[in-house]
């Protein structure tokens, strides 16, 4: 293998990290003002990148430590949507908050580069570097507003306890290396066809789940979760639930479906806990809240807990099943977060679901359209949400996971409460004084439109999700 | 063989108990002089490894920057760590429990089985020939060009971070501008006066 080839393979990568280095200088030396050119530079080359993703052939490079394939190519499309419309949306945010800084479009593309190479990473030195690379740019960027008190508490936390759960992953990395001698995903899933599951292999693997559950807040590992997106910017918390979530679950799957496939029996009943928790958690504990940031973040527990029970069939269906939830949760909460952006009144933004009341007199296309991503959230037929928890349930009954299937389907009944009760609150309270008007920026009600046609659409042409997502699902168990 | 041993135990001895000093420590300033101890003995674990690169590297890098960067700002930031610990006192008695439940399962597992695979124990040798140094940099460049380039951006993002969360352009601060400074002529920086006797210059 020569370099040429393995920096062709590593092309969408590169080209986003010439970019944004290019962005930065461009930034320094046209100051602040240039943030809108940035923020759209970067958007194109995401989109670049995507094109290259598209046409990237299955490869591996460095020695193994970066792998393409369907699966990574279905992630990385997901994840470089995600952050594109991310970018838009926090330029027109601070624009309208006069907050505006050019790092930022940057930090979300370094960001991005380390959520590709986490997808990308088949060797655990790879996926310590591109989770690190991921989360140092968002810890700043969650403490992005430095003179709101609620966002740089936010952004400590968020640091302190990324750094805990990384000494975690870490520590479950050397007793895997410890015990099998080899970081390489492949190597490691050899040593333990051929010689068996140690004990101290079993410790390294709790550790490194303990590490990855962190990162994509599931329970026991949640806690942060509500008060960083709610702390966060807007924008940026839509890019923690929609691009960060999406690498880090596929990361996850990764990292534990090829190098354990020879110890399904001892991940598996640790991902069933966590996925059955996370549920539980997030149906109970999102109906208290009356901040709707951070109703989300209680959402969004609960739909790891979902998305993990697709990994716990430790199938081709189950994987299948993830990416589809995937697909669905980013696109449906890209819109959900536009709308919560756009809810401002006389210019001030606005975060509790009381000032919701009655937006279907003031605005019946903004309620109309948040209804429908409720509506979706809670699983309800037919929109996109029933397909994916669908599937995911379907995967968990066929590998023989009833009860934690059934409790699935429970947890979601009792979810679907708080998700209806905000179209309630918006179809039939008093109206409360209503929003400004628009969504707050360029491009932003069209990007809402899409992701409500999408949420809506997929019934109709379900194979548009399902054929790619099974390709995908096919790349990891061979 | 006994000459090295006895090195080893001495190092990781005074490393562990360096280490549990430093967190144990009233004085914030005695915990940086002994995280600088425990640094030290690092570095001779690495030196009896044969990775000398690494023990020097630790030693300029760990010793010479980042301890010497915490004792300024231990010295300089007036924390009340005593105010600090009060709020930790009430975590303590959870917090043992769950790491002395940690500790129990770890030895416990040692008692049963632990043994760690053959080919992770041998430290890496050096190709014959060439020091240390270079065969590091041989596969830095070559072989882990990937996370070599991967740990830069990391430390980009570092910088980045550090400069979005702190710099702050004040108004009103005076600059330097050293172009102003060298075009300056004798026109406006100096004129001439005729002092008469018994008055002083105005």
């Amino acid at each position: 293998m020569t370099i040429a080839h393995d920096l062709m393979v590593l092309a969408p990568e590169l080209i986003l990290a010439i970019g944004s280095m290019a962005a930065l200088m461009i930034g320094a030396f046209a100051g602040d003002g240039a943030s809108r050119l940035i923020s759209y530079l970067m958007a194109l080359l995401m989109f670049l990148a995507g094109c290259l993703v598209l046409t990237g052939e299955p490869a591996t490079a460095f020695h193994g430590a970066f792998t393409v394939d369907a699966f990574t190519r279905f992630a990385k499309i997901l994840v470089l949507g995600s952050s594109a419309l991310c970018i838009i949306m926090a330029q027109a945010f601070f624009e309208t908050e006069k907050q505006v800084r050019f790092e930022m479009p940057v930090l979300i593309g370094l960001s991005t580069i380390g959520m590709l190479l986490m997808v990308s990473a088949s060797s655990f030195l790879a996926l310590y570097l591109g989770m690190e690379l991921q989360s140092l740019a968002l810890y700043v960027l969650a403490a992005f507003n430095r003179d709101s008190l609620k966002s740089t508490e936010a952004g400590l936390k968020y640091f302190v306890l990324g750094a805990l759960s990384s000494g975690m992953l870490l520590y479950g990395i050397s007793l895997i290396y410890g015990f099998t001698g080899s970081t390489d995903f492949v190597a490691i899933a050899g040593i333990i066809q051929s010689s068996g599951v140690s004990i101290g292999l079993i410790f390294g693997l709790v550790f490194l789940i303990a590490g990855l559950a962190f990162k994509i807040s599931a329970v026991p590992f949640h806690m942060w979760a509500p008060d960083v997106y709610e702390g966060a910017p807007t924008p940026i918390t839509a890019f923690f639930t929609t691009a960060a979530k999406v690498a880090a679950l596929a990361l996850t799957i990764r990292a534990i479906m090829i190098p354990f496939s020879g110890a399904f029996q001892q991940w598996q009943q640790i991902i069933v806990v966590v996925s059955v928790l996370s549920m539980a958690l997030g149906a109970v504990a999102a109906i208290g809240q009356n901040n709707i940031k951070r109703l989300m973040a209680y959402s969004s527990i609960g739909h790891m807990g979902y998305a993990l029970l697709g990994l716990a069939a430790g199938s081709a269906e189950g994987v299948k099943g993830m990416l589809i939830y995937m697909a669905f949760y980013a696109i449906t909460n890209i819109g959900t977060f536009i709308c919560i952006q756009a809810m401002r009144r006389d210019g001030e933004a606005v975060e509790t679901i009381s000032d919701l009341a009655g937006l279907a007199r003031s605005r019946p296309g903004f309620a109309f359209a948040l209804a429908v991503f409720m509506w979706s959230l809670a699983g309800l037929p037919p929109l996109a949400g029933i397909i994916a928890k669908w599937y995911v349930f379907l995967a968990a009954m066929h590998a023989g996971l009833a009860i934690p299937a059934v409790l699935g389907v429970l947890a979601s009944c009792v979810g679907a409460y708080y998700y209806l009760r905000i179209a309630k609150i918006m179809y039939f309270d008093e109206p409360a004084k209503a929003f400004d008007k628009g969504f707050g920026g360029r491009g932003l009600g069209v990007i809402v439109t899409l992701s409500a046609v999408f949420t809506v659409g997929l019934i109709v042409v379900p194979w548009l999700l399902l054929s790619p997502a099974a390709v995908a699902a096919e790349a990891i168990l061979h | 063989m006994m000459l090295q041993a006895i090195a080893f135990y001495v190092f990781a001895a005074v490393l562990l108990f360096s280490g549990a000093v430093v967190v144990t420590s009233r004085n914030p300033v005695y915990s940086v002089l002994f995280l600088i101890l425990a640094f030290f003995n690092a570095a001779g674990l690495f030196v009896l490894l044969g990775a000398e690169f690494l023990a020097m590297i630790l030693v300029i890098v760990y010793v010479g920057a980042v301890a010497v960067l915490f004792l300024f700002v231990v010295m300089m930031l007036d924390v009340d760590f005593a105010e600090l610990k009060k709020g930790a006192q009430s975590y303590l008695l959870p917090g043992l429990g769950i790491g002395g439940l940690l500790a129990v399962e770890l030895i416990l597992a040692v008692a049963m089985k632990w043994n760690f695979a053959t080919q992770a124990m041998p430290a890496a040798t050096t190709p014959k020939g060439i020091t240390n140094t270079a065969a590091l940099g041989h596969i830095l460049y070559t072989d882990y060009i990937f996370y070599f380039q991967g740990a830069g951006l990391i430390l980009l993002v570092a910088m980045i971070g550090a400069i979005v969360l702190t710099l702050r352009h004040k108004s009103g601060v005076k600059r330097q501008n050293a172009w102003t400074q060298i075009s300056r002529g004798p026109a406006e920086s100096m004129s001439v006066v005729e002092v008469k006797s018994g008055e002083g210059v105005e």
